[in-house]
């Protein structure tokens, strides 16, 4: 009995043991021995968390909104555990739906400079050519900008406002997508699968989309994750200086603005904004690096 | 060499043309009346058209960018709609400060980040490798200027050790500089660290210890001297952060640089001030950026054989 059951075992094991496990899996594994940016991963989900329930926790109007005079300034307690701002808003409250905003606005003006600047860097890294020369030169004329500088030029001609902040930071970055995304195309578009797709007559557009940029995500990833975490800076920045989002919304940067007003008496108003902004920034940073030693092949 | 740094410099020049007119164009399309802003909303209509001709405003957008171009080549930056003064006085006058600040700063950051790198990849795995890169991470997610609201709290406003605002003496550089190096210290620090762990693997490092050269030599002369590169890197590309950060930290500061020069401009709306600055940064960035590449063949003799 034993010697006939024994090697159907094994062979099950042995499927087992051979059976290709998908890229995403293996690189979530890799992932998950990284406690860094699994720590990363919690926290951003966390912060992404509050920022979806924040209407949950704390109504819009009558919290973050609503002036409160008899409350200003107060330092934290029990019922306001951030303390009270110069209108006398929870700090708290306002804070968890500032980080709707500072999230959002990042999230968007990443995807905005991602979706233009990564078809700019494809079309530019698979024609090559003339094509290439010309919008790499572009490119490099907005790189030898300063990014903040440029951003902060875009909004000055545009006026103070979110939307405008969105379309600022996205602009500035589209070369820094464009180059990434270019690199990764070139490493891929002599292979052979590309020529194969091409001898079977498929057209550049699905080429592109279908087999070139699946093959060069990795780089990509990594980037949109770091990037994603300086947007959030340069959010803040920008608010921070009055050029972005505007009283009474919440935002971290605009927050911070407010709490240096009163720094003396009052130091709570520009410590805890802050500490969300680092926290943030921290989570992601976290997990970019943690990405990229699980999807980067040299580095194994 | 001199042939590489004559070549480099003459690439320059497109890049400012190109960067002059993309900053030009987007500037010039703000919403707004720059004549009605300077006079107010009850000039009479003789006034507004006589102030359009005097400042070329009547003139087509590429007119005008060319006689921008050929002022800035001798100089001039225009005049500013707020003070109605040469722009380039107020720029070149704030400038030196700007500098100061950013040399001070880098020369900080560059100070701290090497050692502690350094040490971090020395005593691998250990407490002061991991405390010093917890360090740096910190660092790194910092946005600078709560972290220069949180020193001049604590050091200025708490302790009074150093001033709150202003360039009067060395101690009002100490803050701003730190605040603005803190950052790049961190990203420089890591750098050197993962770059230093790859050198000491090396075969050569090998050989210089069993060849009996002392521990601290091989770290100084054999590693160091190689694991310079990625270092300079990453302090070039540094560069523009430091610059963009430069107009945070000089706002909270108060400090009389070009960056809060800038966001007043921008506040504002003044278009020929803000130009001028973004122009005059634009500069500074490209011949750093060119500076550093210069670096690389002084540092490593293989990259410098190319340049001739």
């Amino acid at each position: 009995m034993q010697n006939t059951t024994a090697p159907a075992v094994s062979r099950a094991e042995a499927v087992k043991k051979y059976k290709k496990t998908s890229q995403f899996g293996e690189t979530m594994k890799r992932m998950a021995r990284n406690k860094a940016a699994v720590l990363g991963l919690i926290i951003l989900v966390a912060l992404i968390l509050m920022s979806l329930c924040a209407d949950f926790l704390y109504d819009y109007d009558t919290y973050v909104v609503k002036q409160n005079i008899a409350d200003r300034l107060q330092w934290p307690s029990a019922q306001h555990p951030l303390g009270t701002d110069e209108f006398g808003r929870d700090l708290l409250a306002r804070i968890v739906h500032g980080s709707r905003t500072s999230l959002l606005l990042s999230f968007a003006a990443v995807a905005l400079s991602l979706a233009v600047g990564g078809f700019l860097g494809a079309i530019a890294g698979y024609y090559g050519k003339w094509l290439d020369n010309l919008l790499m030169r572009i490119m490099d004329v907005i790189l030898a900008i300063p990014m903040t500088l440029f951003a902060m030029v875009i909004v000055a001609a545009l006026g103070a406002s979110t939307l405008n902040l969105v379309i600022a930071l996205s602009v500035s970055q589209i070369p820094t997508f464009a180059r990434v995304v270019r690199g990764a195309v070139l490493t891929v578009k002599d292979s052979e699968y590309i020529e194969a797709a091409r001898a079977i007559g498929q057209r550049d557009l699905s080429i592109i989309s279908a087999h070139v940029l699946p093959n060069c995500m990795a780089p990509i990833i990594v980037q949109t994750t770091l990037r994603i975490a300086a947007t959030i800076t340069s959010t803040a920045s920008l608010s921070f200086l009055g050029l972005g989002v505007t009283a009474p919304t919440p935002e971290w940067g605009a927050l911070l603005s407010t709490g240096r007003t009163f720094i003396r008496d009052s130091s709570y108003l520009t410590f805890f904004p802050g500490l969300f902004i680092m926290i943030t920034i921290l989570s992601l940073n976290l997990l970019g690096d943690g990405l990229r030693d699980a999807l980067d092949p040299r580095l194994r | 060499m001199i042939k590489y740094v004559v070549k480099r410099l003459l690439a320059l020049i497109p890049v400012i043309i190109g960067v002059t007119m993309l900053v030009f164009f987007i500037l010039k399309s703000a919403p707004g009346d720059p004549v009605r802003l300077i006079l107010g909303e009850q000039a009479t209509p003789e006034q507004v058209a006589e102030l359009t001709e005097q400042m070329g405003l009547d003139q087509p957008l590429l007119v005008q960018y060319v006689k921008y171009m050929i002022g800035l080549v001798q100089g001039d930056l225009g005049i500013a709609y707020s003070t109605r003064r040469p722009v380039a006085d107020e720029v070149f006058s704030r400038f030196p400060y700007t500098l100061k600040l950013s040399l001070v700063a880098t020369v900080v950051s560059i100070a701290l980040a090497i050692p502690l790198g350094i040490i971090a990849a020395v005593k691998q795995n250990t407490v002061i490798d991991n405390v010093s890169m917890f360090v740096a991470l910190i660092g790194i997610s910092m946005p600078m200027f709560w972290l220069a609201l949180l020193l001049m709290l604590l050091f200025s406003l708490k302790l009074g050790w150093f001033p709150v605002s202003g360039a009067a003496s060395w101690q009002s550089y100490i803050l701003p500089a730190f605040a603005l190096g803190f950052m790049n210290m961190a990203s420089t620090a890591r750098t050197t660290r993962s770059s230093m762990l790859e050198t000491i693997r090396q075969d050569y490092i090998r050989t210089a210890r069993s060849k009996g050269v002392s521990n601290s030599v091989v770290i100084r002369k054999h590693a160091f001297k190689n694991a310079l590169i990625p270092t300079i890197t990453v302090c070039g590309l540094q560069i523009g952060s430091l610059l963009g950060g430069s107009v945070l930290c000089e706002t909270v500061f108060a400090w009389p640089g070009i960056g809060r020069l800038m966001v007043q401009a921008i506040s504002a709306r003044d278009v020929p001030m803000v130009l001028g600055c973004t122009v005059i940064f634009t500069i500074c960035f490209s011949i750093v950026n060119l500076l550093v590449d210069l670096l690389y063949g002084f540092v490593d003799p293989r990259i410098k054989s190319m340049y001739s």
